[in-house]
């Protein structure tokens, strides 16, 4: 039994680390917002948000199979939390009645693992329920697949069997074991038999119609002798206990991945339902193979900007088919990071088999994405700035492959424009050639304006906007780069401010 | 019956009594070394075998060849595994003298008896597939073969078995009720339950879970499973009969001299796979030629086992140092800088004279060796020092003993005497010791600080502890031949008072 829910062919394990790259994109794409409006305040789809959306996929057969299954779970959200709750029942019973595997011997061990086994035996009954009064609703190969396997594997007859089996281990004739001499005359290979449903097979034996019987009884009080008689049996049960307890063991199992799979659905519809209430359009993207240089959409906003203010943001056209580098100049605050995290923000959310914040969004799946940002917060001195820069992007030189993509905002600009621009261009050119994407936001006239006056057709100019009257639009338009970025309207704007009180003091 | 009494002496009647360990052991690390020889062994008590020296020059020919033809891969684990099975048998047998219930105590006779004949079979096996130089080997053999074609020993093998495949047809089915009612019946081809009960849960199966079997160890026997005993013997008694028949035929069923070979070829195996790994290291060992001629003595690239043990998995390489001794020769006079490996080289000496007596492989290239009658050290010890005038006057009380009980074929180590007197007093005392030793004629080495002992007759040799040219600070550990040549002193005594260059650079800190 497998719940395959996250992938077609194997189940879903969290990463013990998350990949390299991922403190920075979190940082970088405020990734902690999306995280948190997945997991509500539960600590557990917090967990299972972080690692799925951290470990992107690069295998768009399985980002689609994600996408139908996620799209019947917008479809019904209520059957969705229904069968979440049956491992969330599971665990919750097993912690409230303590039914751990107990003892550590075989007997102790059987015991428990028969309590826990009738427990799970209830729950996989409801699974079975929601299989059979829901399954027609889904379309998905994921979710078909699912419900047809609980639908087969948990039958009548297999719910017979295994409440057969459990009523039969309690043992109320007694313990048969088969025992051979060993060496020393002491038992060995002590085997399990079945158990007899009634005592009078032993009449008819004492009867003579069968081979004899002999027998002894332990007096009540001999401690001793009954701490005897539990040994040999833990002997027989041995084996036996083993099984039980590892069934119990996989059935739980099965939960958790059903949990765990699960979970990452009721992050998304949980965000999807955050977002609905900010009127922000989500859509699933189409997706396509590396290599193919697609990226278009309409309505691509920052839905981290949007959860954090509460409020609609802007959203951006790109037509960036056929791009290996996109180059973002123009006016400070004019939206260019909010611009390059919704770029960001779609592929990361893409690749792990999420809807992206658009109205309409298509991408190539890339091999790897990473953030290089200037770290404003550093308080180091210039050179040792411009230092752990070249130190962090050297790191993800060593994790980068063809067909990565790269986001860089206002990187190596801690030294001059000129040797700032120089790196700069040795990079993206170093990129380009290893068929690396690049998204490069940029207040360096002398880099883009380098890469503008080759006028190659792989590279697109986006430039913030102003209007005539030096207002942004947060809008970002095809264009040439401008010497300047506008930094004199900012330093207009904060000092009109003083101006304006200046003047009123006057 | 074949002539074969020991693989340890041939006609050499061993000593009865076993002696304790020799006074010059602690000096010469000696003990170091035998306690990490029998460490693995402890069972065979195997201590005695390295204290006592054989008295026939012969016997240690007679063992050279026994470790020479055991030397080799096929034959130690042939004999590893015969050990092995001998160790098992007798942890049987004195389980069955602990044990209570009779049936439970005959099983495990039986067992001991069936793993004995195995050990004694598969050795005479693995043994006629090879041919033996040594006279010791092949007196064993010869023995073995008869032994096993003995009618007495074929006996013990057929019952042994034939009663063990009787007992192992026996399976019984057992039935335990929760009220202390346990029924015993012989089985009627019941199937294995769990196997059922995994089947239906296999469905379930998610990749790794914990095994939640338990290794059991249950052998012994509670007094419960000795009444379900009782109760399978009523139900199978013929196979109990058989066995109680085997017990009472076979008492004593282990041969004197088998057992005493197991025990005594553990001297050799325990020393070779001692200094195995040193050899795998690339340290020399070698069988020596043996002489009772004094002056006639050498070693190439000699070395004190113990240190090389201690060093054996550190980098530190072992230093290896000669020694010879010709002519007129007698005493070798060691001078030189305190940790230059002084004691070292004096320790070597000893311990290859004491193996090459013992009849072992010494730590060597090459070597010829006195055979000695008695070997005497006399070593300095630092933490005797709390009464000078009274540790002098045992100094001189032991030096004493060792002129009164040596000959002139025994050996002399001397270590670092008198050094805690005033120089005037030790080289007066010194040199009056030398006088006696020379005139005693007896070989030997003295460690001293006093050049002018290197140089005292034509008996003594001047040996000294080097130091590299190039940097003075730094130590060989080489031994050479030369002349004493005073600056060791000087150097010496400032190294106690630790003002060397090296030394002073340790203590003031940049």
């Amino acid at each position: 039994m497998k719940v395959f829910l996250m992938f077609p062919d194997r189940d879903l394990t969290l990463p013990k680390d998350p990949p390299p790259q991922a403190e920075a994109l979190v940082q970088d794409l405020a990734l902690e917002v999306l995280f948190a409006a997945m997991a509500q305040g539960d600590r557990f789809l917090l967990n299972v948000a972080q690692g799925v959306v951290l470990s992107s996929q690069a295998d768009v057969a399985v980002l689609r199979y994600r996408q139908e299954i996620l799209q019947d779970c917008l479809d019904n959200p209520t059957v969705l939390r229904e069968l979440y709750s049956i491992p969330i029942q599971a665990l919750e019973n097993k912690q409230k009645h303590w039914l751990g595997v107990f003892g550590r011997q075989p007997s102790g061990i059987l015991d428990s693992s028969i309590r826990l086994l009738d427990m799970y035996v209830v729950l996989l009954r409801q699974l079975r329920r929601i299989a059979d009064t829901y399954a027609e609703r889904f379309q998905s190969a994921g979710f078909r697949r699912f419900f047809a396997m609980i639908q087969k594997e948990l039958d009548d007859a297999c719910f017979e069997e295994m409440t057969g089996h459990l009523k039969t281990l309690k043992f109320r004739n007694g313990v048969p074991i088969r025992v051979w001499l060993g060496r020393g005359n002491e038992g060995r290979d002590y085997m399990l038999c079945k158990p007899t449903q009634s005592n009078w097979e032993w009449v008819e034996r004492a009867l003579g119609k069968r081979s004899p019987v002999y027998s002894f009884t332990i007096p009540t009080r001999d401690d001793h002798g009954f701490r005897a008689m539990r040994e040999i049996r833990d002997r027989g049960v041995n084996l036996v206990a083993n099984a039980v307890a590892q069934a119990a063991d996989h059935v739980e199992s099965f939960l958790n991945i059903l949990r765990l799979e699960l979970a990452f659905y009721l992050g998304c519809l949980n965000l999807s339902e955050r977002l609905a209430a900010l009127q922000q359009p989500i859509c699933l993207p189409e997706l396509s193979e590396a290599g193919t240089r697609q990226r278009h959409g309409e309505g691509l906003y920052d839905a981290c900007l949007a959860l954090t203010t509460r409020a609609a943001v802007v959203g951006n056209a790109l037509q960036a088919d056929g791009k290996d580098l996109v180059l973002i100049t123009g006016a400070n605050q004019g939206g260019k990071s909010t611009f390059l995290r919704s770029v960001g923000l779609a592929q990361v959310m893409a690749q792990c088999g999420m809807f992206v914040p658009a109205r309409r969004y298509a991408t190539s799946v890339c091999s790897g994405i990473f953030t290089h940002y200037r770290r404003e917060e550093d308080t180091t001195m210039r050179s040792g700035k411009f230092d752990e820069e070249l130190s962090r992007m050297s790191q993800i030189v060593d994790w980068l492959h063809p067909n990565g993509l790269v986001l860089f905002n206002e990187s190596f600009a801690a030294t001059n424009e000129r040797e700032g621009s120089e790196i700069g261009r040795q990079i993206i050119q170093a990129l380009l050639d290893r068929h690396i994407e690049v998204f490069f936001v940029t207040h360096q006239y002398e880099l883009a304006s380098g890469f503008w006056r080759r006028g190659w057709p792989n590279v697109l100019f986006l430039r913030a906007e102003r209007q005539e009257d030096g207002s942004r639009t947060f809008l970002l338009q095809e264009g040439e780069p401008l010497p300047t970025s506008f930094g004199e309207d900012m330093y207009a704007r904060v000092f009109a401010a003083d101006q304006s009180a200046l003047s009123e003091e006057r | 019956m074949a002539n074969f009494q020991s693989i340890l002496f041939d006609d050499e009647i061993a000593p009865a009594q076993s002696v304790g360990q020799p006074a010059f052991f602690g000096d010469l690390n000696l003990d170091q070394v035998v306690d990490a020889i029998t460490a693995p062994k402890q069972d065979y008590e195997l201590k005695p075998f390295f204290y006592q020296l054989p008295q026939r020059l012969e016997t240690i020919f007679y063992r050279h060849e026994v470790m020479r033809d055991l030397d080799n891969e096929a034959m130690m684990t042939a004999i590893h595994d015969f050990a092995e099975q001998m160790v098992i048998a007798r942890r049987y047998l004195r389980l069955v003298e602990k044990l209570y219930d009779p049936h439970h105590k005959r099983g495990w006779f039986l067992e001991a008896a069936l793993v004995y004949c195995q050990a004694v079979l598969t050795l005479q096996q693995r043994l006629d597939a090879v041919s033996f130089t040594a006279r010791g080997w092949q007196a064993f053999i010869e023995y073995l073969r008869e032994y096993v074609a003995s009618i007495q020993f074929q006996t013990l093998l057929n019952e042994a078995r034939s009663v063990r495949q009787s007992l192992d047809e026996v399976s019984y089915c057992l039935t335990l009720h929760n009220n202390g009612t346990v029924r015993v019946r012989r089985h009627e081809d019941e199937s294995d339950y769990s196997v059922d009960v995994t089947q239906t849960f296999a469905r379930f199966q998610q990749g790794a879970v914990k095994d939640y079997r338990l290794n059991l160890q249950y052998s012994g026997m509670n007094h419960i499973e000795a009444q379900i005993l009782e109760l399978v013997v009523r139900l199978f008694p013929h196979p109990f009969a058989e066995l109680e028949r085997f017990c009472q035929q076979h008492p004593d069923f282990m041969d004197e001299r088998i057992e005493t070979f197991d025990r005594e070829v553990q001297f050799y195996v325990a020393y070779l796979q001692f200094i195995a790994d040193m050899r795998q290291k690339g340290l020399p060992f070698c069988y020596p030629e043996m002489t009772q001629q004094r002056g006639d003595s050498f070693v190439e690239q000699g070395f004190d086992l113990a240190l090389a043990y201690q060093l054996l998995y550190r980098s530190t390489p072992t230093v290896c140092n000669d020694f010879f001794l010709q002519g007129d020769e007698r005493v070798l006079v060691v001078t030189g800088p305190n940790q230059g490996g002084k004691t070292t080289f004096a320790r070597m000496f000893g311990q290859v004279h004491y193996l090459a007596r013992l009849g072992c492989l010494l730590p060597g290239r090459r070597a010829r060796l006195f055979f000695f009658d008695q070997l005497f050290t006399h070593f300095e010890r630092e933490e005797d020092m709390r009464n000078l005038r009274g540790k002098l006057h045992d100094d001189l009380l032991r030096i004493h003993e060792i002129l009164t009980q040596a000959t002139p074929n025994s050996l002399i180590i001397l270590n670092e005497i008198f050094a805690s007197t005033t120089l005037k007093d030790a080289l007066f005392l010194s040199q009056e010791i030398m006088r006696r030793v020379s005139e005693l004629d007896l070989q030997g080495v003295w460690v001293t600080f006093m050049d002018e002992l290197a140089t005292y007759n034509e008996k003594t040799v001047s040996m000294l502890s080097t130091v590299d040219a190039d940097n003075p600070a730094e130590r060989t550990f080489r031994i050479l031949r030369r002349p004493a040549d005073g600056l060791a002193y000087a150097l010496s005594l400032a190294e106690k008072h630790r003002l060397t260059y090296q030394q002073i650079q340790e203590r003031i800190q940049p």
